[in-house]
This record gives structure tokens, C-alpha cells and sequence, in this order.
């Protein structure tokens, strides 16, 4: 009698504590509760149900701390100073599935935060013991682990060092080899994550293999998948020539320029970024790129989308064209001038303005020929204002100012060179004078156009001081023309004409 | 004696003149040594003038001889040196016209090709024409397929509804919601209704999409062979790890009936749900048919997946014996 009495109280006592836990978990999944929660004490409740005898209370509080630990970063904090995470990761190592999932879904959490809360993940050998967990069999436990992990290496290079050391990587690797959608998402991300940060990790992760199997998922049907596969490419290509060679060396370039068409932004995005990594380290990188039809498919992604998405195409054109000018050639050829004019005028964010200004100079400084192309899109007008716009950034004015300056040193098309004689300040009309003394003596018939647009005019009416390079320009350019016809346009001709009517006696 | 005087005289005077013309020569001595001596020397100038002018005239001759020799010797090198000269200018300035014709040619054809750079932005040009035509088909045919797979979850969808609103269908006496006589056509729904099989509730009704295996090709003839991989591939992942029972407390005592078993039992056996009984033995190999099920039964307290497929894939609607589906 007594004894059922006694097991009695025990069972109710062990019922109240798995409603606890469980309801302080389902609370915890909505953000407004966190605070209460907090005030209510609840991380000193928590912990000694995470010691609990019965499994399921411990792996519910372990997931109630979890998911209190990822809403708000002062409780993450309170759990790392309450001293869980030794426990954690002791008991990471010996419990069933279920607590393992729940305990990397903490120390996930906590490490999300800031890069102190993840040197004190590392501290108290959680990595090792996230680790262990990437062994196991099921699917779930691997995410959990692989999440943690990738959430500790994206801080910074030491982090990320720490994870390495402890031999995650080739696990890593064989986890996206896994069936299921969402290992496969995590291990990329995670890869993406670490090898972000320097070439040597990323050489890490390279040599483990990890660039054939990433290749092997880039036409696979799921969307975020393609995404977190392209980051990883893309983290790794940036570093250095011979991993950018590596990743084309595994032939993804066709193949993915199918992707530019997915539906999804991101993984567009994640492409052009892959291909702007790869394109900006040499010339031959960039012909693969190029040869394989690269530039349109840009071009027309560029077309397609609007907002902040677009820099890494506009900065893929501009690496490609800076190169040389074969490059720059092909990409006057593909119509990325066009498409680049558009893309400044929709666009009102500075610093997409500024690398689109960027990406014309690269595109208009190699010849005349480019230069051409450049002006004929009435960029340079467009570019000059930019320039002259009180309201545009620094970085977009100091931008614009040095394209302008070096198309304009190759530019000897001048009937757009006309308009800028107009609204260019001193130091910019120096260049366009530049061009025209150069241009005008040899071609009678651009000097004529000159002459009756009123160029001629403009010239005379610039004031420049005596001996500084405009004025030598201009005398170059009056130089061009018979005298009479320099002092018919030269400003105040007609008084000077009253006037010696005024002296003038009929015979 | 005037001899001897004669003679002392003149040996006086002969005295006298040897005195004086010692006492002369003595005085004349000096006079004609120096110039006996300026004689000499004067003849021995001459002597050796002449001599040495001799020896200038044969060094002379000697030397005139020998720069002609070595003049015309020069000269001859510097001959040939400038022959020399001439030639290798003439090679230099023939090298020069190969080199330089060479070299524009190695550099137009080889290095800044004109002709290459054009028919490479040409080529350029149709590749990207090409990649973008092969890109707008492929988006095409993703987007068909997306749009396919969409049609067909709607469509499953649609079913799984009319499954849950069979009873709504219309009957002889009484038309159903969807079939007003006020519309030209039954509704969809209607039709829907009217294709899909009844199913009786099962306690495994989370397995519900597994039901769906009986509806009839005939709703999804229009469908691609892609419709079979969604529902097929629920099914072969439920197939493929088999529900096992859970290792309970809950024992069958012996052959003790639970509820909805009756019903089930009808399912399995279809001869008796048949309205028209054709053989004599009929109730019998019904039975017959129950028992064997039965042994199989004992032991799997739910029915299976593989029983509801086998039942459905077999089991007509009771109101439309006449019509297959398949």
C-alpha cells in the first residue's frame, strides 16, 4: 500500500517535471516569452533537469535551453557562465540520439551569438565533442553537430582554425555525401563557413576532396541546397589562382550557368558571386569564363533583377574588362555597355552606382575603340554628373572622377566630348581640351562640325591661366583654325567691331 | 878671306835670317798652327758633313722605301677591314628586312591576329546567342516541370478532398451538392466524386497517402509518367522500412474481435459483398478464404500497408460492379 503511495508521488512528481519542461520549451519558441522567462529564472530551473534521471526530461530541458539560448544572447551568455557547456559536451558523448540532437541544438545556440561565446564553446572541448557527434549514424544527430560547427567557424580564422584542428573537415566531406536534403545543406554551409576565412583553411577543405562532391551537387533539384553548394564554391575560389583553377578545373561552368535561370534569387546571386571570384584573379580565368558564354548569361541575370543583388554582376563585368582588352573587347560585344547604362540610371543605391561607374572605366580605358563604345551610351555625360552631384558619397565621386578621367585620355569621339565641354569643371575639361587638340588638327571635317556646333565658342569663352596645360590646349585647338574665324567667336567680337565702327571715318 | 868673310857673313846673315826666320816662324807659329788646325778642322767638317749627309740619303732612301712598304701594306688592310665593313652593313640591312618583315608577320598571324579577334568576337557573339537560347529552353523546361509538379499536387490534393467528400456524391434518388440540375454539367468536384473509390477509415489513417494508390489511372491518365514518382516514392519509402508492431503489452488473446473487424473481414473476403452469388459453394470458400487470412492476421494487430494495397488494388465499388478501373 505504502509503496504504491510512495511510486505514486514519484510518478507525479516526474509527470510535473516533463510538463514543465515541456511547456517552458513550447514557450520559448515564441520571442516575446523570452524575457519573461528570463525574469522568471528560469536557466537556474533548467540546469538541474538537464541532470535529470528520466532521458526525455533531460533532452526536453536540453531543448528548451536551446531554444532559449538562440532567441536572446544574454541568456546564451548566462548559460555559458552557469557552466553548462562542460556538462554538455561531457555528456555529449555518452547519451542517446535524441539528447545529442538537443544538446548540439545549445551549443549551437549559444555559439551563434558573438565570437567570445564561441571561444568559450571551443573552450570547454565542445568541438572535439561536436565532432564525436559527426560519426554517428543517424541523419539528425550529423545536422545538429554540423550546425554547431559552422555556427562556431563563421566568426573568425582562429575559430575556424579550432575546428579544423579537431578534424571536422573529412567528416564534413563525407556528410554531403549523405542521402538526406538537409545534411547535405548544413555540411555545405559548414564548409562554406570555414573556409571563408583564410587560403590555408580553405586549401584544408580543399584537400579532403570537397570541391568533386560539391561539383557532383550543383544540378541538384533543391533550392537551398544549389545555394549553400555555390557560397562554398565561392568561399573557397576567392583566396588564391590556384584554387580558383581548382574549382574550374572541376568543370562546373556550363553546368552552372543553367543555374543562372533558377527561380530562386539566391541562388542566382551565389553564382554570379562564384563567377566574379574566379574571374578577378587572371586573364586566362577569365577567357574559360568568357568562352563558355559566361558574359551573357550575366548580362542577362543583370536584366532580370534590381536592388543590391546586382553588384556581383556589375563587378564580374568589370573585373573580366579590366584584364585586357580583348576582354573588355568581348564585353562591348556581348552588349554589357547597354545593360551597365541601365543598371546606373535604375539603380539609387551609392554603391552599386559606384561600381557600375567602376566597371565602365575598366571597360572604356584600354583604346579608342572602347572608349567609343563607352561615350556612344552617353555614359561620360551621366558619369559627370555623378561626379559633380553634391549628394553623391565620396567613395561614388572619387570613383567616377578617375573613370572619367582615363576614358576620356583615349576617347576621340567628339561629338559626345561636345557636351562635356559644357559642365566640366577645370580639372576634367583639361582632358577633353586634351582630345581635342589632338583630334582637331588631322580631320578637317571634324574641325567644320566644331566650328558649327559652337565648340568653337565654348573654347574661347574658357578662362585659363597662362601657362598652365589648359591654356596650351586650347591654343592647340585655336591653333587648328585661320584667325579670322577664332577672333569672329571670341567673346565680346561684336563691341569690339561697335567700336571701331565708333572710330571710323567714311573716305 | 873675302870668301871667309863672305861666308861668315853669310854665316852671320844666315844666323841672323835662321834667327829671323826662327824668330818669324815662332811668331808666325801660333798664328799658323790655328790655322792649320781651323784647315783641319774645316776639312774634317766637311769630311764628316759629307758623310753624314751620305748616310741621310741612304737613311733616307732606306726609309722612303720602307713607308711605302708599310703604307701600302696598311692600306690594303684597311681595305679589306672596309670591305668588310661594307658587306656585313649590307647583311645587317638584308637581316634587317627579314627580321622585320618576319616579325610583322609573326605578330599579325600569331600574337595581335586581326582576322582571329574579329572571328572570335563573331564566335563570341553566336555563343552567347546560343548559350541564351539553351538557357531561355532549359528555364522553359524546368519551369514546365515545376508547373507539372504543382498541377500534380493540386490534382492530389483535389482527390484527397473528394476522398473526404464521398459522401456528397449524388445518388439515384438524390442529386448531390455539386450536381444541381440548374448547371449544364456536373461540377468537377462532381465528376471527381464519382471517380474516386471508397476507402473505409482505417485506424492508420496517417498512411492515408498510401490510399491514394487505388485511385485510378484514369484521373491521372492525363499526367505524365512523373506523377507515379511522387506518390510512388511515399509508398516505396513507407514499403521499404515496414512498420513493425510495437513490442507491447497488447497481446491477442486468442481470437478475441475487435472493433471495425467485422467490416475489415468484408473487405478481405469481396465474394460476399457481391451482390450476385454465383456459385453454390460460395459461402464456403469465403470462409475458406477468411481462414487462411486469418493465421496472418493473429499476429499483425493493424492491417498493413501490403494488405490495404492488395485489398484496395482488388476491390470494385460496391454501386459500380459493372466498371473496372485500372
Amino acid at each position: 500500500m505504502s509503496q504504491r503511495h510512495v511510486v505514486q508521488v514519484f510518478e507525479q512528481y516526474q509527470k510535473a517535471r516533463m510538463q514543465f519542461v515541456q511547456t517552458v520549451a513550447d514557450l520559448a519558441n515564441r520571442p516575446q516569452n523570452i524575457e519573461l522567462l528570463q525574469n522568471a529564472g528560469v536557466m537556474s530551473l533548467l540546469r538541474p533537469l538537464m541532470l535529470d534521471v528520466v532521458p526525455s526530461i533531460q533532452h526536453t530541458a536540453a531543448l528548451a535551453l536551446g531554444r532559449l539560448a538562440d532567441n536572446s544572447e544574454d541568456l546564451a551568455e548566462a548559460v555559458v557562465k552557469e557552466d553548462i557547456l562542460p556538462q554538455l559536451a561531457h555528456s555529449l558523448a555518452s547519451q542517446n540520439r535524441f539528447y545529442k540532437k538537443a544538446a548540439a541544438f545549445v551549443l549551437r545556440a549559444v555559439a551563434k551569438h558573438s565570437p567570445e561565446l564561441s571561444q568559450a564553446v571551443v573552450a570547454c572541448r565542445g568541438v572535439d565533442a561536436l565532432v564525436l557527434c559527426l560519426e554517428e549514424f543517424d541523419p539528425g544527430v550529423k545536422e545538429a553537430a554540423a550546425w554547431a560547427l559552422g555556427n562556431i567557424a563563421r566568426h573568425n580564422a582562429a575559430l575556424s582554425q579550432s575546428v579544423v584542428d579537431a578534424g571536422a573537415v573529412p567528416l564534413l566531406v563525407l556528410s554531403l555525401l549523405e542521402p538526406e536534403m538537409a545534411l547535405k545543406r548544413i555540411a555545405a554551409s559548414t564548409l562554406s563557413d570555414i573556409s571563408k576565412h583564410t587560403p590555408e583553411l580553405a586549401q584544408t577543405v580543399v584537400d579532403t576532396g570537397a570541391i568533386a562532391h560539391l561539383a557532383q551537387m550543383i544540378l541538384s533539384p533543391d533550392t537551398k541546397l544549389k545555394r549553400q553548394v555555390f557560397a562554398a564554391l565561392t568561399q573557397i575560389s576567392k583566396h588564391s589562382v590556384s584554387l580558383a583553377e581548382m574549382v574550374i578545373e572541376a568543370e562546373i561552368f556550363p553546368a552552372a550557368m543553367s543555374c543562372l535561370r533558377d527561380p530562386d534569387e539566391y541562388v542566382k546571386k551565389n553564382v554570379v558571386t562564384l563567377m566574379r571570384e574566379v574571374v578577378k584573379h587572371t586573364p586566362e580565368l577569365a577567357q574559360v569564363i568568357v568562352n563558355c558564354g559566361g558574359l551573357e548569361a550575366v548580362i542577362d541575370y543583370l536584366g532580370n533583377c534590381h536592388g543590391n543583388v546586382r553588384l556581383p554582376g556589375i563587378m564580374m563585368l568589370g573585373y573580366v574588362a579590366a584584364h585586357s582588352e580583348s576582354l573588355a573587347m568581348a564585353v562591348i560585344v556581348s552588349k554589357g555597355v547597354p545593360q551597365l547604362a541601365l543598371c546606373l540610371s535604375e539603380e539609387s543605391e551609392d554603391h552599386i552606382k559606384a561600381a557600375t561607374v567602376w566597371s565602365v572605366g575598366q571597360i572604356g580605358h584600354h583604346t579608342p575603340e572602347h572608349a567609343k563604345a563607352v561615350a556612344t551610351a552617353n555614359l561620360l555625360l551621366k558619369i559627370l554628373e555623378l561626379y559633380m552631384n553634391a549628394s553623391s558619397s565620396e567613395d561614388l565621386q572619387t570613383k567616377s572622377k578617375k573613370a572619367l578621367k582615363s576614358v576620356l585620355q583615349k576617347c576621340t569621339y567628339l561629338p559626345s566630348l561636345e557636351p562635356l565641354l559644357y559642365e566640366a569643371p577645370s580639372n576634367i575639361l583639361k582632358h577633353v581640351a586634351c582630345q581635342f587638340s589632338k583630334v582637331l588638327p588631322h580631320d578637317s571635317k571634324a574641325r567644320r562640325l566644331f566650328v558649327t556646333s559652337g565648340g568653337l565658342k565654348k573654347v574661347q569663352e574658357i578662362e585659363a591661366e597662362p601657362g598652365s596645360p589648359l591654356q596650351e590646349y586650347i591654343n592647340a585647338i585655336n591653333g587648328c583654325f585661320p584667325e579670322e574665324i577664332v577672333r569672329y567667336y571670341s567673346p565680346g567680337y561684336s563691341e569690339a567691331l561697335l567700336e571701331r565702327l565708333d572710330d571710323y571715318q567714311p573716305a | 878671306m873675302a870668301e871667309l868673310l863672305k861666308i861668315k857673313r853669310e854665316f852671320e846673315e844666315f844666323q841672323k835670317e835662321y834667327y829671323c826666320r826662327n824668330r818669324e816662324a815662332e811668331e808666325n807659329r801660333e798664328k799658323e798652327n790655328q790655322a792649320a788646325t781651323q784647315i783641319q778642322s774645316w776639312f774634317r767638317g766637311c769630311k764628316v758633313r759629307a758623310y753624314l749627309s751620305h748616310l741621310h740619303k741612304k737613311a733616307i732612301i732606306i726609309q722612303k722605301i720602307w713607308w711605302g712598304f708599310t703604307a701600302r701594306a696598311r692600306v690594303r688592310q684597311m681595305v679589306k677591314a672596309a670591305y668588310f665593313i661594307m658587306k656585313m652593313n649590307f647583311y645587317e640591312e638584308m637581316a634587317v628586312r627579314i627580321q622585320r618583315r618576319w616579325r610583322g608577320f609573326f605578330v599579325r598571324k600569331y600574337i595581335h591576329n586581326f582576322y582571329a579577334r574579329k572571328k572570335y568576337m563573331e564566335g563570341l557573339v553566336m555563343k552567347n546567342e546560343l548559350v541564351r537560347r539553351e538557357l531561355d529552353q532549359l528555364e522553359e523546361l524546368q519551369k514546365r516541370e515545376r508547373d507539372c509538379l504543382d498541377m500534380v499536387k493540386e490534382h492530389t490534393a483535389k482527390v484527397y478532398q473528394a476522398h473526404r467528400l464521398h459522401h456528397l456524391l449524388s445518388t439515384k434518388q438524390c442529386p448531390g451538392v455539386f450536381n444541381s440540375p440548374f448547371r449544364p454539367a456536373p461540377h468537377e468536384m462532381e465528376l471527381l466524386l464519382r471517380q474516386v473509390k471508397y476507402q473505409a477509415p482505417t485506424r492508420l489513417a496517417s498512411r492515408g497517402k498510401a490510399c491514394l494508390l487505388g485511385i485510378p489511372s484514369s484521373t491521372s491518365s492525363s499526367f505524365p509518367a512523373t506523377l507515379g514518382s511522387p506518390l510512388i516514392k511515399t509508398s516505396r519509402t513507407y514499403s521499404s522500412r515496414p512498420i513493425l508492431p510495437p513490442i507491447g503489452n497488447k497481446k491477442q488473446q486468442g481470437l478475441s474481435r475487435e472493433a471495425g473487424e467485422g467490416w475489415e473481414q468484408c473487405l478481405h473476403c469481396r465474394e460476399l459483398m457481391l451482390c450476385l452469388q454465383t456459385s453454390y459453394m460460395h459461402l464456403e470458400e469465403a470462409q475458406n478464404q477468411l481462414r487462411q487470412l486469418e493465421p496472418v492476421r493473429i499476429r499483425e494487430t493493424g492491417s498493413t500497408l501490403h494488405h490495404l494495397s492488395h485489398g484496395s488494388n482488388s476491390f470494385p465499388h460496391p454501386a459500380h460492379t459493372g466498371k473496372s478501373f485500372r
